[in-house]
């Protein structure tokens, strides 16, 4: 049985002296949500038209499905669902008649493909507004609906690029959610590509960090926050003198620290021991009400990898 | 590959009817419109003659060629343009599917309002005009018209889809598009027109001297083979890639 719903090895795609995606290698377990993350221009929608056998790669092999994109695109596109950069609905169309032409093209019976956009509609409330045309419609309406004609035909991998650019945050939660149910229930692969750091963490078992087409890392945000993060320690209180935190920066295991008004973080290099910090900052008079200690997030870990990338 | 191409030209037409207004009694309204036009107000002005003079019908066929033309110049630069194009080709349909269910649904949208505008003027004449006895277009000259007329709407979804494939907007396509017409349907006849008394005079004895269906034949049959090549080139020149990178 297939483990991995994707797999690519050293893809690559230039555009003339454009290396769009360069040498790119990651795996995509099956019945996971792995997210793609890079800045605007980083290479996140070429790779998902890679993977969906639309273009071709310069150099590099890729399986999805156990298929080869370049020889069975086809057979791809036939088992996968996809919301890409634009909603791609038919404005002039009605939402009911945008679905039911998605279900036509996959093949779904009449039946089935009445009652799946029933369901569908009813689920993102829009069901009583099934018959209006999609043109007048907000960018949160159509993206749900867009997402709803992504998973219409019940594909077993979903391409999502950037899915929840333009809903609100009552709509991104509910959104979320139906994505973990559909991967926990159905067993479903998806494969998205987001700027929200926060929702990635939420919801991406896998997270792959990609800039200028190059993959700078892979793997849980957990194993991420392992290998790039650094450790903080929050300090609250008072006395945080210029000489105080210019002996701090100086410490071996001090990366950076920041003071704003009475809040004070130390980041630590790596995993360093804090233990260090209270015992000094006694020494310098410092007034301690309170000290956290905690992992960095997602969004600092993307921060890091970007920066280190800028040095290099 | 059938009922893929079905599915296109069912979604194109419906897309079609509520392009033409602000809903889809406006896009049926225009339709009526063009039926009324060819099936009722032209036949009530020539009469008994629309029927049995096989020229008129064959004057105002440029209109279904006209509708051909809008229709497939929105075929792709339209879904590039409103950028649906990309979601069409991640779908599973197949190449060739996408490009015959564009011509079929122009081909079928122009030449099919076409003979149902010829059909209810045969009506419009029975009805108005009524000699005694049930009249119709005289059987081989229409069967003639019917083939020719979509041999010709073919050929200009053809051209009008290769046009389309790489045009940026549907405007564009369309812009495109009716210089070829012009090229096409309207130089030849200014051409004869401003050609010396003399030449036009020696035409028109070879003109009585051959024999006309042969030669009818033999026209519908190099747009027949025209049709062909072009479907072939515009089967070639479909490239998902380019589509989207285009």
């Amino acid at each position: 049985m297939l483990h991995n719903a994707i797999e690519t090895n050293g893809l690559s795609r230039t555009f003339g002296s454009l290396k769009a995606v360069n040498q790119i290698t990651f795996s995509v377990d099956k019945g996971s949500i792995f997210g793609f993350l890079g800045p605007n221009g980083s290479g996140k929608t070429t790779t998902i038209r890679l993977l969906l056998g639309l273009l071709e790669p310069t150099s590099g092999s890729a399986s999805v499905l156990g298929y080869d994109p370049i020889r069975d695109g086809q057979q791809i596109r036939e088992n996968c669902g996809a919301l890409l950069e634009h909603t791609g609905l038919y404005e002039r169309l009605t939402a009911y008649d945008n679905l039911d032409f998605y279900g036509r093209v996959w093949r779904m019976p009449a039946a089935d493909r009445k009652a799946r956009i029933k369901e569908l509609l009813e689920h993102i409330h829009l069901y009583d507004r099934r018959d209006e045309i999609v043109k007048g419609w907000s960018r949160g309406m159509k993206q749900k609906l867009a997402a709803a004609r992504a998973m219409m035909h019940r594909p077993q991998l979903i391409f999502l690029d950037e899915p929840t650019a333009g809903l609100d945050p009552v709509a991104s939660v509910a959104f979320r959610d139906d994505l973990l149910n559909l991967v926990e229930k159905n067993g479903v692969t998806v494969f998205l590509t987001t700027h929200n750091l926060a929702e990635a963490e939420k919801l991406c078992h896998r997270v792959g960090v990609i800039r200028e087409g190059q993959l700078l890392s892979v793997g849980s945000p957990d194993e991420l926050r392992h290998k790039q993060g650094n450790s903080q320690v929050e300090v609250i209180g008072s006395g945080f003198t210029e000489t105080t935190l210019q002996q701090l920066q100086l410490h071996p295991q001090v990366r950076g620290v920041t003071v704003k008004g009475n809040h004070l973080t130390v980041q630590l290099n790596g995993d360093s021991d804090s233990a260090f910090l209270v015992p000094f900052l006694v020494t310098q008079d410092v007034q301690i009400d309170e000290v956290r200690k905690g992992k960095a997030s997602l969004e600092e870990v993307f921060m890091t990898l970007m920066e280190e990338e800028n040095v290099n | 590959m059938l009922t893929d191409m079905m599915t296109i030209i069912r979604k194109d037409l419906k897309e079609v009817l509520t392009a033409r207004g602000t809903g889809k009694r406006g896009g049926w309204m225009s339709v009526l419109i063009f039926i009324g036009l060819l099936g009722i107000l032209m036949p009530l002005q020539t009469g008994v003659e629309w029927l049995t003079n096989p020229i008129l019908p064959i004057l105002w066929s440029w209109i279904p060629v006209f509708l051909v033309v809008s229709v497939v110049t929105d075929s792709f630069a339209g879904e590039r343009e409103r950028n649906t194009l990309e979601t069409l080709l991640a779908s599973r349909l197949t190449d060739q599917s996408i490009l015959f269910g564009k011509i079929g649904a122009a081909v079928l949208y122009g030449w099919g309002l076409g003979m149902v505008g010829n059909l209810l003027g045969a009506v419009t004449v029975n009805v108005v005009f009524w000699q005694g006895r049930l009249m119709f277009y005289q059987p081989v000259p229409y069967l003639a018209f019917v083939f020719a007329s979509f041999l010709v709407s073919l050929l200009m979804g053809s051209i009008g889809v290769l046009v389309s494939l790489n045009a940026p907007t549907a405007r564009a396509a369309y812009q495109k598009l009716s210089i070829v017409m012009l090229v096409v349907w309207f130089l030849p006849t200014i051409g004869i027109t401003a050609l010396p008394i003399n030449i036009r005079e020696n035409i028109g004895k070879v003109l009585e001297n051959i024999n006309l269906p042969m030669v009818g034949v033999g026209l519908l049959a190099v747009i027949l083979i025209a049709d062909l090549v072009l479907i072939f080139v515009a089967r070639q020149r479909f490239k998902r890639a380019k589509l989207i990178l285009n």
